[in-house]
């Protein structure tokens, strides 16, 4: 894109890059502001419907479409509180932490192959460490308010985050592993094509994780059964008891998108990413890597691929947020170290096992020799510059011969 | 269009020196300055949360200085070990600090004195390290073409891919760094066994009763709360389940 600016509209380059970089910041807070008044609203409305109750239905038309929109202009208008004995700097500055850690994890995930704010190569490493940063936000604000309710919150948040964080890694290492590279275009590259390819039903291994997978990123991102730091039947709301107005508001768009990021990370690890169950576009004969229009379009179908994904993600956890009671913390805990992580740690083996054995999943597995793959991978590694140039997106060759 | 929007810029005297500016540079300073202002910020603040906050803005500063250098590894390594390892501290300051004591820490002049003169010691060898370079020069672009992590990972697990000879096919006897990694690995679950074992609650012969006890026990205030986390082992009590063993 700022190669277009450059040549096509003939920016100056610091103006192209800033422009560049300030429509990718521009794009991605809509997707976390705009998908966080959308999901607010399906909340509602699915808590409604599974408690027998209808929901919103009077604000803005039939539905009750704009209910979120009446409750951002509330939230807007209403005081913004502080405790006396809180200290300020801390109570100020929490909500943000939250929100900016969200927003930066979004910047390396693909929404479809090519459209990616910044194309790291460490993207899967990049979103598990900066997602785990939002958590700061929830202590810092449990400690600012020097209520009893809010810190009680923050602490159980980090016991549980903390925790948490271990069976996640595992989980997300093994579509690493598969794909050979932690950059999350060409993981999701790696698995076009029919619904078969994607990693969820690469082995059995894989699908038993992706379970622990989802267990996982809801309890890391705080929503029930997992929901102990907010527990509004204990500790009123948690962590964010005393906040009101626009830094409540900072709070629930941070949650809401990281629900939307976790969803969207499972369907790029694990459900193909923006390759759709049935290759709509290759069947057509069009292909997504060419820079024409054809291509752009392709592009789209896959982010629409990739949103609908997403989304699906976000409402199951609503769906289970209502169902399930919350747990205690000694379950929450008992849930992570005796399951999750023991399941997680034998389904990586399984999956490294499997890998050795059968590469290339059930169906490519048993067609060709597994030692000839091995070599066939070392020999591309030793020739990095010819492999570089073979594959764009040339992780396995990396600085390989280049020295 | 083109000529328009040249114009227009050539219009405005700033905009040439924003054209000017070397955008790395501004950066790498951006994020310098931020670095070495919060790490002060961390000696000169008293409350001990404040200090773990400094802490962390300081250690994502110099995170963003590695994302900048291109070395983005490292910089999401920094961010998960250092970033995240400071949120024990934070927790542990919030412990803390939920009793009065502690809520303020003020050292003394001695210990002032002492920081002082190790700091300036530091520095003054630092700073004769980095002038003592005749001159820095920039990095021939095209060195590393693609930095991947993988090069890396493929050392760690015993596998040289990045000093191939030319031609010849990878050796793959020849040993990366799989041993000094598995010794490290080792090490570090010898500490994790041994830390679970030393923070591992007593067992008691009748555990039914003892529960009955614990249960009605009225839930322990903030600074309990404090106080328990600072000798669980003896207690042999949770933190986090209101006095329930």
């Amino acid at each position: 894109m700022v190669d277009f600016l450059i040549t096509t509209v003939g920016l100056p380059p610091w103006l192209a890059w800033t422009a560049a970089a300030g429509l990718a910041a521009f794009l991605i807070l809509n997707v976390i502001a705009g998908g966080a008044l959308v999901f607010i609203w399906a909340e509602r409305k699915i808590a409604a419907r599974i408690q027998d109750r209808l929901g919103p239905t009077r604000t803005g038309g039939r539905f009750g479409w704009l209910q979120s929109l009446a409750d951002g202009i509330k939230l807007l208008a209403k005081e913004d509180l502080m405790p006396e004995g809180a200290d300020p700097l801390l109570f100020r500055i929490a909500p943000y932490v939250s929100f900016c850690a969200s927003f930066c994890a979004f910047i390396a995930l693909p929404f479809a192959f090519d459209f990616v704010g910044l194309r790291l190569n460490v993207a899967v490493f990049f979103v598990i460490a900066v997602l785990g940063l939002e958590v700061f936000g929830v202590i810092l604000a449990g400690y600012a308010s020097a209520s009893k309710w809010s810190l009680f919150g923050a602490m159980r948040e980090a016991a549980q985050v903390v925790s948490y964080e271990v069976p996640l890694g595992m989980c997300v290492v093994v579509p690493v592993m598969l794909a050979g590279s932690m950059d999350l275009v060409t993981i999701g590259e790696k698995q076009a094509g029919w619904f078969t390819n994607w990693f969820l039903f690469h082995d059995p291994f894989t699908f038993v994780i992706f379970w622990v997978y989802v267990t996982c990123a809801v309890a890391s991102v705080n929503r029930a059964p997992f929901d102990l730091a907010e527990a509004e039947s204990e500790l009123v709301a948690g962590f964010h008891t005393e906040y009101s107005g626009l830094r409540w508001s900072f709070f629930f768009m941070a949650e809401y998108g990281s629900m939307f990021l976790v969803s969207a990370l499972a369907a790029v690890l694990f459900m193909g990413g923006w390759n759709g169950p049935i290759p709509v576009a290759a069947l057509l004969g069009l292909s997504e890597g060419t820079g024409d229009t054809a291509g752009y379009f392709v592009r789209l179908l896959g982010m629409v691929n990739l949103l609908g994904k997403a989304t699906l993600g976000v409402l199951i956890m609503m769906w289970i947020r209502w169902t399930l009671p919350r747990l205690r913390i000694d379950q929450v805990m008992t849930t992570c170290l005796k399951y999750c992580t023991p399941i997680a740690a034998a389904m990586f083996a399984g999956a490294m096992l499997w890998q050795l054995a059968l590469p290339g999943g059930l169906v490519a597995g048993l067609s060709r020799p597994s030692a000839h793959v091995r070599e066939g991978w070392l020999q591309e590694s030793g020739h990095g510059p010819a492999a570089a140039l073979a594959d764009p997106a040339g992780d396995m060759a990396g600085m390989g011969g280049s020295r | 269009m083109t000529p328009f929007v040249t114009s227009l810029l050539g219009v405005v005297p700033a905009a040439a020196v924003v054209a000017s500016l070397n955008w790395h540079t501004l950066f790498f300073l951006l994020f310098a300055a931020l670095a070495c202002g919060f790490a002060v910020a961390v000696a000169a603040a008293d409350n001990i949360v404040r200090m773990a906050l400094y802490l962390i803005l300081s250690l994502g500063a110099t995170a963003g200085l590695f994302f900048l250098a291109g070395a983005e590894f490292v910089g999401a390594m920094q961010l998960m070990i250092y970033v995240g390892g400071t949120l024990v501290l934070l927790v542990f300051g919030v412990m803390l600090t939920a009793q009065s004591p502690f809520v303020s820490m003020r050292s003394s002049a001695g210990d002032r004195v002492l920081a002082g003169v190790a700091a300036v010691a530091l520095l003054a060898v630092l700073l004769q390290a980095a002038f003592s370079v005749e001159s820095w020069r920039r990095p021939a672009s095209g060195v590393v073409d693609q930095p991947a992590a993988t090069p890396l990972g493929m050392a760690l697990v015993g596998l040289r891919v990045d000093e191939p000879s030319a031609g010849a096919p990878v050796d793959a006897v020849r040993s990366g760094y799989l041993l000094p990694f598995e010794i490290v690995s080792i090490h570090l679950l010898v500490v994790l066994v041994g830390a679970a074992y030393l923070a591992r609650a007593k067992r008691r012969k009748t555990p039914r009763s003892i529960e009955v006890v614990a249960s009605v026990e009225p839930p322990a205030s903030v600074a309990e709360h404090a106080a328990i986390g600072r000798d669980a082992g003896r207690r042999g009590s949770s933190v986090l389940t209101g006095g329930g063993a």
